[in-house]
């Protein structure tokens, strides 16, 4: 018997589908509106705060702070119960975008403010942003 | 000029949790039946319908032709559990337009017969996914984690306690076991203890997604009902107190850079439908609001202002939002999605109860009672949801 599987993105989702194929090479992207600078994610073809341009392709450092956070500790599918308990929430990256992903280490030392860089997790087609823990060189 | 007030005249909630040998379909065209029969109305007298979608797609006209009515209005917005407040919104601006004289809103669900794991499902991600979801799909957000995530920053930024929320689902619970409905209905899904809880009981229940425990997520059900709302001229000649349709208000959230979780979009519908009503929180005497999980209405709360943003949780404490305690609207007589019934998408129960309470009939009567308020919200509130406030009155 195969082990499960984690379920991944479709690469043929269009508005998607370049964030995703750059994830292969362990690049986080996000767009910004080339007129007014403001961050746009999810990704699409279409700007979201003007009408005429379309959105520019930026690569974040992966640097971001933990905006909120949830213990996943029961789930129907059968990969994810293989995992529970972990940790997935919002992170807020320093470019200006928030992002849902997992947030990897022990769950239950994830906190809300913490600061967390991108890792990653390689698949065939892609890799699958996993944030974790950094000692935060801000303070 | 005309009366061009809109009333809802017949209610009818499917009284089985647990339903053998019966379809969605059936659970709707009976509950539609005994709904048109609560108001002294009958089949053809709709002239208008409104339907979620729940049994399948095309749902305006595998409806229309499943009742054998001939609807010159049609109205299929899907948006999840607040469907039902949207709808009630749309019945009373059509028929405020001239458009519809009877309007006929049905739901029916089979969710617990057919297993539905809702809150911590398997859903296999679509074949052609939505661009925001094809984001989400390889991390394993189940439905409870997404409203948890909007429990954990609330706690984070006002110091929201897990007594505070839990107090929700012992407020409900009370209601419940005054619901006999309720609590058959618990007996019948298997749970055991079908009377008051605690909060401690709430808080030693198990972690499902941090920081939410069991006895804060709604439970599954079976279910249906339905809701017959009619023209002022309908309403002087129906069997029962018609329950005016005062305010309204609709919008849609969802998550952006920058913005805050433990905000939802019923801080727009809430003050749409204040002032569309001309009244305040503090006269409304009955909150029906959708009570996903306690979060949902924690956050609900402040939003339509019941509390200030972030005071929901000393708000709610001490036993506000019961039934028989003043300081507050009564919380979701009829025992809600926590402790009375939850087939999926819980609206059209909370116009129902909003009318039992105007009307005088709640297992959990507020004496007086003038003004309800029935909030839905659909979809996952850390994300993507729909808000539809409804503000209802006696004469």
């Amino acid at each position: 018997m195969t082990q499960p599987a984690r379920p991944l993105p479709s690469l043929d989702e269009p508005d998607t589908a370049h964030f995703w194929r750059a994830t292969r090479e362990h690049r986080l992207l996000y767009q910004a509106d080339p007129e007014t600078g403001d961050t746009v994610y999810f990704p699409r073809r279409h700007g979201v705060h003007t009408l005429g341009a379309a959105p520019r392709w930026r690569e974040s450092a992966g640097l971001g702070t933990v905006y909120t956070v949830t213990v996943i500790r029961q789930h129907g599918h059968p990969y994810f119960r293989s995992r529970t308990p972990y940790a997935v929430g919002f992170v807020d990256l320093d470019e200006g975008f928030r992002m849902l992903a997992e947030i990897g280490g022990d769950p239950d030392a994830v906190r809300v403010g913490q600061r967390v860089r991108v890792g990653w997790e390689d698949h065939e087609d892609l890799s699958v942003p996993i944030f974790q823990a950094v000692e935060d060189s801000r303070r | 000029m005309s009366d061009q007030r809109a009333a809802i005249a017949g209610i009818h909630e499917f009284p089985d949790r647990r339903v053998d040998g019966m379809s969605k379909l059936q659970i709707k065209a009976e509950s539609a039946a005994r709904a048109l029969a609560d108001a002294g109305l009958s089949w053809r007298d709709v002239d208008a319908l409104y339907d979620a979608g729940e049994t399948g797609p095309m749902s305006g006209l595998t409806i229309a032709e499943y009742f054998g009515i001939d609807p010159r209005v049609v109205d299929t917005t899907a948006v999840g559990g607040s469907s039902f407040e949207f709808h009630a919104a749309h019945a009373a601006r059509d028929i405020a337009a001239g458009r519809a004289r009877v309007a006929l809103l049905t739901y029916g669900s089979t969710a617990k017969s057919d297993a539905r794991a809702i809150g911590t499902g398997a859903r296999r991600p679509p074949a052609e996914p939505m661009p925001a979801a094809n984001m989400e799909t390889p991390y394993g957000l189940t439905l409870i984690g997404n409203y948890a995530l909007v429990a954990r920053r609330h706690m984070h930024q006002y110091g929201t306690t897990p007594e505070q929320l839990a107090e929700i689902a012992v407020t409900t619970r009370a209601h419940a076991a005054r619901n006999p409905d309720a609590v058959r209905g618990l007996s019948a899904i298997g749970i055991k203890n079908t009377g008051d809880i605690t909060i401690d009981d709430v808080l030693t229940s198990r972690l499902v997604a941090d920081p939410l425990h069991l006895l804060e997520c709604c439970i599954v059900s079976d279910g249906g009902g339905a809701v017959v709302i009619v023209s002022a001229e309908v309403a002087r000649d129906i069997r029962t107190r018609p329950v005016w349709i005062l305010g309204s208000g609709e919008a849609i959230g969802y998550p952006g850079n920058g913005r805050d979780i433990t905000t939802s979009a019923a801080v727009l519908s809430g003050p749409a439908a204040f002032d569309q009503a001309g009244v305040t929180p503090d006269r409304i005497d009955v909150a029906m609001i959708y009570d996903s999980f306690t979060i949902t209405v924690l956050t609900i709360l402040e939003d339509l202002g019941f509390a200030k943003k972030g005071d929901g949780g000393p708000y709610v404490q001490g036993g506000r939002l019961r039934w028989d305690t003043p300081g507050g609207p009564a919380l979701n007589t009829d025992g809600g999605g926590l402790s009375s019934n939850h087939p999926g998408m819980r609206g059209i129960f909370l116009l129902i109860e909003a009318v039992r309470q105007l009307r005088g009939e709640s297992t959990a009567q507020v004496d007086g009672a003038r003004l309800a308020l029935a909030h839905g919200n659909g979809g996952q509130l850390g994300t993507r949801h729909a808000a539809a406030t409804v503000i209802l009155g006696r004469e």
